[in-house]
């Protein structure tokens, strides 16, 4: 037997997501975002569904059209204004959606905290603002730090440049933001890539993610451009 | 109207001040929007890294038409290019860099700043919260500078005893670099370092809410 983690298709690896799943996105704005992955997220109908990305979407393409099938409940995102969105702006605005709002750091220590085993961690980041409100707050050497808990998920979706049949990831310049912290948190992570690499295995000192954090890969080899897609008017389904 | 908002240095030249205050080396994160001219006026004889919260280090130029990738982008989320010497990293160890004590120098803009240095930049209370990286790069960085004009478009005061809107961080900031003056924040409140040639003190201390230690 070998190990394999590469499926033939979106559909393949997004067989198991369920109605109210917590669902992490790679991405920040539309660099590493798996917008094939969520496309296919769409295409299960699954529903109540928490999502948590850097941002809330734009146009009707990704996270943006995931949302404007009313398939997510709740947010949790550090930036989800954007001059293009459109989807969570309306449905925010209507008190349809919940948003949780965290700093980018604290969001992405709180998701590499989780995949690290560590349930919670204390910051100075947020101290005397408004998004500290009712937490912890401890004093260490005179300073103030508040209490954040880690960050799991049911499901992460990434988008990365390269796999193996081990699941061991490359990525591409600043595609890679949140997408190796996000593998480590998720029950279970799947993945999107543009290629496979060699005929085995990836060169050990280029991989970012090891294939431990990683459960399925499928090939999106030319996979959209998210803001050339909007401006062209595209939208999904 | 204001008719503040017209008079003392230009963006430009409020830019060129502050980049002629970063040492040789130093690793600087500059905020979205008016903070990024400071880059166009760093003195060649030093090499200063750009750091971009995004993960990467070692941020250059915009990206022309011919350099667009959109998998190289800035946190402003618009191409950009890579310097010799940068590297990519992943969000927690970016933020690592940030949280961690690392980043030398953030330039952020701001709505309002308080005597004591607290800042209010993220939010007015209306529409959609969005808070990004600023809450952890004002606790992060060794020197916190606010890039802004001195007052709102309508001419109302934004250096304050305290402030209104809510905090992106409190005691925080080092240095407010504005329009009209450059204000350093001390544990006695705002000392004026420099002015523009247009105002005199009496005129700067009647459109700043706080008190401004002259000497």
């Amino acid at each position: 037997m070998k190990i394999n983690k590469l499926f033939n298709s979106v559909n393949d690896v997004m067989s198991d997501v369920f109605d109210g799943a917590v669902i992490m996105l790679g991405g920040f704005g539309e660099a590493g975002s798996p917008v094939e992955l969520i496309h296919g997220l769409i295409d299960t109908k699954c529903k109540d569904l928490t999502i948590v990305a850097n941002n809330a979407g734009n146009g009707k393409i990704g996270l943006g059209a995931l949302i404007g099938e009313n398939q997510v409940k709740k947010v949790i995102c550090s930036f989800a204004r954007s001059p293009k969105s459109i989807t969570f702006k309306e449905l925010y605005e209507n008190n349809k959606i919940e948003l949780e709002v965290v700093p980018q750091g604290t969001l992405a220590e709180r998701i590499r905290s989780a995949g690290a085993g560590i349930p919670g961690f204390y910051t100075q980041t947020s101290v005397g603002t408004p998004l500290a409100e009712g937490k912890e707050i401890k004093i260490f050497d005179g300073k103030e730090y508040v209490l954040e808990k880690s960050l799991k998920a049911d499901f992460a979706l990434i988008k990365a440049e390269t796999s193996d049949r081990y699941g061991n990831l490359t990525y591409n310049k600043t595609a890679r933001n949140f997408n190796p912290v996000m593998c480590m948190a998720a029950n279970q992570t799947i993945v999107q890539v543009k290629r496979i690499e060699g005929e085995e295995n990836t060169d050990p000192e280029k991989i970012i993610t090891p294939g431990i954090f990683v459960n399925k890969v499928t090939v999106v080899s030319d996979p959209i451009i998210e803001s050339i897609a909007i401006d062209n008017g595209e939208t999904y389904p | 109207m204001n008719e503040f908002i017209n008079i003392g240095w230009t963006k430009d030249e409020i830019a060129k001040k502050i980049a002629n205050e970063f040492p040789h080396g130093s690793y600087v994160n500059l905020g979205i929007g008016m903070p990024e001219l400071v880059s166009k006026f760093v003195d060649e004889s030093k090499e200063i890294i750009y750091h971009s919260e995004n993960g990467l280090l070692g941020m250059g130029p915009p990206a022309n038409e011919n350099e667009l990738d959109f998998e190289l982008i800035n946190a402003g989320k618009k191409p950009v290019t890579i310097l010799p010497g940068g590297s990519y990293c992943h969000h927690a160890d970016s933020f690592s860099m940030i949280r961690g004590g690392h980043i030398d120098y953030c330039v952020l803009g701001a709505m309002e700043v308080s005597e004591g240095g607290d800042l209010a930049n993220w939010t007015t209370g209306k529409g959609i919260p969005a808070v990004g990286g600023a809450m952890d790069l004002v606790v992060g960085a060794k020197n916190v500078f606010v890039m802004s004009q001195h007052t709102t478009k309508d001419g109302s005061p934004k250096f304050l005893k305290n402030c209104s809107l809510p905090l992106t961080g409190k005691s925080v900031v080092t240095r407010v670099y504005s329009n009209l003056a450059v204000l350093d924040v001390t544990p006695e409140g705002f000392k004026l370092k420099e002015m523009c040639e247009q105002i005199d003190f009496d005129l700067l201390q009647k459109v700043t809410e706080a008190k401004i230690i002259s000497n």
